[in-house]
């Protein structure tokens, strides 16, 4: 056990000193956008702009809050964007097909993103597939499974009610933008403040050594791969409420935008340091590019070259950081 | 710890060639067993015009998958190779329509190719950034790029003369075939008997015991993208010259295929093994599955369920194997 202290307060006292440097940097660079952007464009800092691009954020943001616990341990989990289009047609499918009413069939597609992670922590974990492969060929087979289910059918005609979540309000506030939000906090609180979250630290620092502590290193990865899955579902169910309709190829290149996220938040690639803030300053951000680009009349298709850029170039960064500290 | 070190060198010549052999066995064994199981349920199946087809529409994924075993043993990734052929078929084909000579059109693919994927070693080799990061931003921006370039248009009235798939060798080998023979057997040679094959095993197996026989493992790194790099070259103007217009877009999940036919051929996802023989055979059997579920009235949608239960049967069995050749001795 005193292993474990040590090797905690190790993590603790290295990480932070950098990350509190990328992250004050990145919120500096981030209220200079929006300055920059509300000078430019009236329409950009108006009260109602903000609250829907929180609305738009939210799918990704979701599903990036379990992404940072992964990268923080050295894993990463392609499949996620897969995982929202299976769970999606699983909503609609088992509602229109199994005749499951339908806040029964929300449930069940929570449940089959939660299994389909729980797949991908348990090969990781017992059979020590390599994360990366495992979740390339689950991002094929669960996207397949969406696809071969549906028959590429979508589904529509979903009653009032359900549009609650994607499109209405709570306090004046669109309402995934609370799910969002209490989910920032529990993570937050269970990266920072438990043992959970230490052990994150711990086994990203270094496995061999986690377990050497005594670390339930295999439990703990179970558990974030589950979570991940059951983030995509979430997801999934905001999604399609938010666009009224099902379709298999729901969650397409999801898997960038959360990725990008996570790492120009200061999650290390390479496992051991991140944090929750620094995640949402991300997801923030590039929501930022995306809606600032957009407004100055770029094409949606020319965003994806930017996010792109930003990912490699923050990894860079980033890495070029730590190497001289 | 030395055991892991130790034993894919001291596998060495018979221990090697026996796992190729059983994997490439086994893969030729599929495509037979498949075929006459399919072929008895429906025998149009066996038509020869069907079963070239297959082939011939699926060669340009095994020239791709050559490129992509060498990257895998390398000890790295590139799922940014489907955008990279969708990028390279239209510079190709505009060049076509635009009246460029017939050798630059042809070499522009591979010259462009070899280019982007040289940057990517390079940033992967030498800045030391993971090549699934590098890849991934690579993928967003080939792909946002192509479509916000040519507004996702079509590539029409393409001249005679390019359409290097439908030329015959000798009046009856069709191109993509014999390139597809050709780049596997040279490649697997090559591999297998020269220096810089073989470094890129070494590279793959232990990076740091590579160094210290005197490869220099970016370097290495940075040769095997760049040859990936021509392989998606050439499976570009495959793509691109097998039809009459080119859709300049990315052609989706392309990558996952190459990925698929690799990982399926028995190239190692932890590194250091592998054959292009085997992802070469894997590519015609993933097609052929492909083909076959039209024939047995399955839905051709299932076609990545499938794609993904073949990776996850792979990877497990070769984990599976190596850990009980390293518990066995």
């Amino acid at each position: 056990m005193t292993g474990m202290t040590v090797l905690t307060e190790g993590a603790r006292r290295a990480a932070p000193r950098w990350l509190i440097r990328h992250e004050t940097l990145l919120a500096a660079i981030l209220i200079v956008a929006l300055a920059i952007l509300g000078l430019f464009n009236d329409r950009f800092l108006t009260v109602d702009n903000l609250l829907n691009q929180g609305r738009l954020m939210t799918e990704v943001g979701i599903i990036a809050l379990p992404m940072t616990f992964i990268i923080i341990t050295g894993g990463i989990d392609l499949s996620v964007g897969s995982v929202v289009g299976l769970c999606a047609i699983m909503l609609g499918y088992s509602w229109k097909n199994f005749g499951f009413p339908l806040p029964l069939a929300i449930v069940f597609s929570l449940g089959v993103g939660a299994a389909a992670g729980f797949v991908n922590g348990l090969l990781i974990t017992r059979v020590r597939v390599p994360p990366l492969i495992m979740t390339i060929a689950t991002l094929a087979l669960y996207r397949g499974l969406a696809e071969g289910v549906s028959q590429a059918h979508s589904v529509r005609n979903y009653p009032e009610w359900f549009f609650f979540v994607g499109q209405g309000e709570l306090f004046g506030v669109p309402t995934q933008l609370w799910i969002l939000l209490v989910g920032i906090i529990v993570a937050g609180i269970a990266l920072d403040r438990t043992t959970f979250g230490r052990s994150l630290y711990a086994i990203g620092n270094n496995e061999t050594a986690a377990r050497f502590s005594g670390l339930p290193v295999d439990r703990v990865k179970l558990l974030i791969y589950t979570l991940s899955g059951l983030a995509a579902g979430v997801s999934a169910w905001v999604l399609v409420s938010r666009v009224t309709t099902t379709r298999s190829d729901m969650g397409i290149g999801y898997e960038l935008d959360v990725i990008a996220a996570v790492v120009l938040g200061g999650t290390s690639i390479f496992g051991g340091a991140g944090t929750i803030w620094g995640t949402v300053v991300g997801l923030v951000m590039i929501q930022l590019l995306k809606n600032g680009l957009a407004l100055t009349g770029v094409k949606g298709d020319a965003t994806i070259i930017v996010i792109g850029v930003v990912l490699i170039a923050s990894t860079l960064i980033a890495s070029s950081l730590q190497r001289r500290r | 710890m030395s055991a892991t070190i130790i034993a894919p060198a001291r596998a060495g010549e018979g221990g090697f060639l026996r796992a190729f052999a059983s994997q490439e066995g086994l893969l030729a064994f599929a495509i037979v067993a498949v075929a006459i199981l399919v072929g008895l349920d429906n025998a149009r199946f066996l038509a020869v015009r069907n079963l070239s087809d297959i082939i011939l529409g699926n060669a340009y994924i095994a020239v791709a998958a050559v490129g992509m075993s060498m990257v895998i043993v390398s000890g790295n990734i590139d799922i940014s190779v489907g955008a990279l052929i969708g990028v390279l078929a239209t510079i190709s084909g505009s060049l076509a329509v635009a009246g460029a000579p017939l050798a630059l059109v042809w070499a522009a693919p591979l010259i462009v190719g070899v280019l982007v994927m040289m940057l990517q070693g390079a940033v992967i080799a030498y800045l030391k950034i993971p090549a699934i990061v590098v890849t991934l931003g690579m993928l967003s921006i080939l792909k946002g790029g192509l479509i916000s370039v040519t507004g996702g248009r079509w590539i029409t009235d393409l001249p005679e003369s390019f359409h290097l798939a439908d030329i015959e060798l000798f009046g009856i080998l069709p191109m993509p075939v014999v390139i597809m023979v050709a780049a596997t057997i040279l490649a697997a040679f090559w591999m297998r008997y020269s220096a810089r094959g073989r470094a890129i095993y070494a590279t793959g197996g232990n990076a740091e015991a590579a160094r210290l026989v005197g490869v220099s493992p970016q370097r290495t790194v940075v040769m095997v993208f760049a040859l990936h790099g021509f392989f998606a070259g050439i499976a570009a103007l495959l793509f691109a010259t097998q039809l009459k217009v080119i859709q300049s877009t990315v052609p989706p999940n392309l990558e996952l295929t190459v990925i698929t036919a690799a990982v399926v051929g028995g190239v190692s996802i932890l590194g250091g093994v592998g054959t292009v023989v085997g992802s070469t055979l894997a590519a015609v059997l993933i097609a052929e599955i492909a083909s076959a579920l039209v024939f047995i009235n399955v839905s051709p949608y299932w076609i990545h369920a499938v794609q993904g239960v073949l990776i996850l049967v792979t990877v497990v069995a070769d984990i599976l194997r190596r850990r009980r050749r390293l518990a066995g001795g």
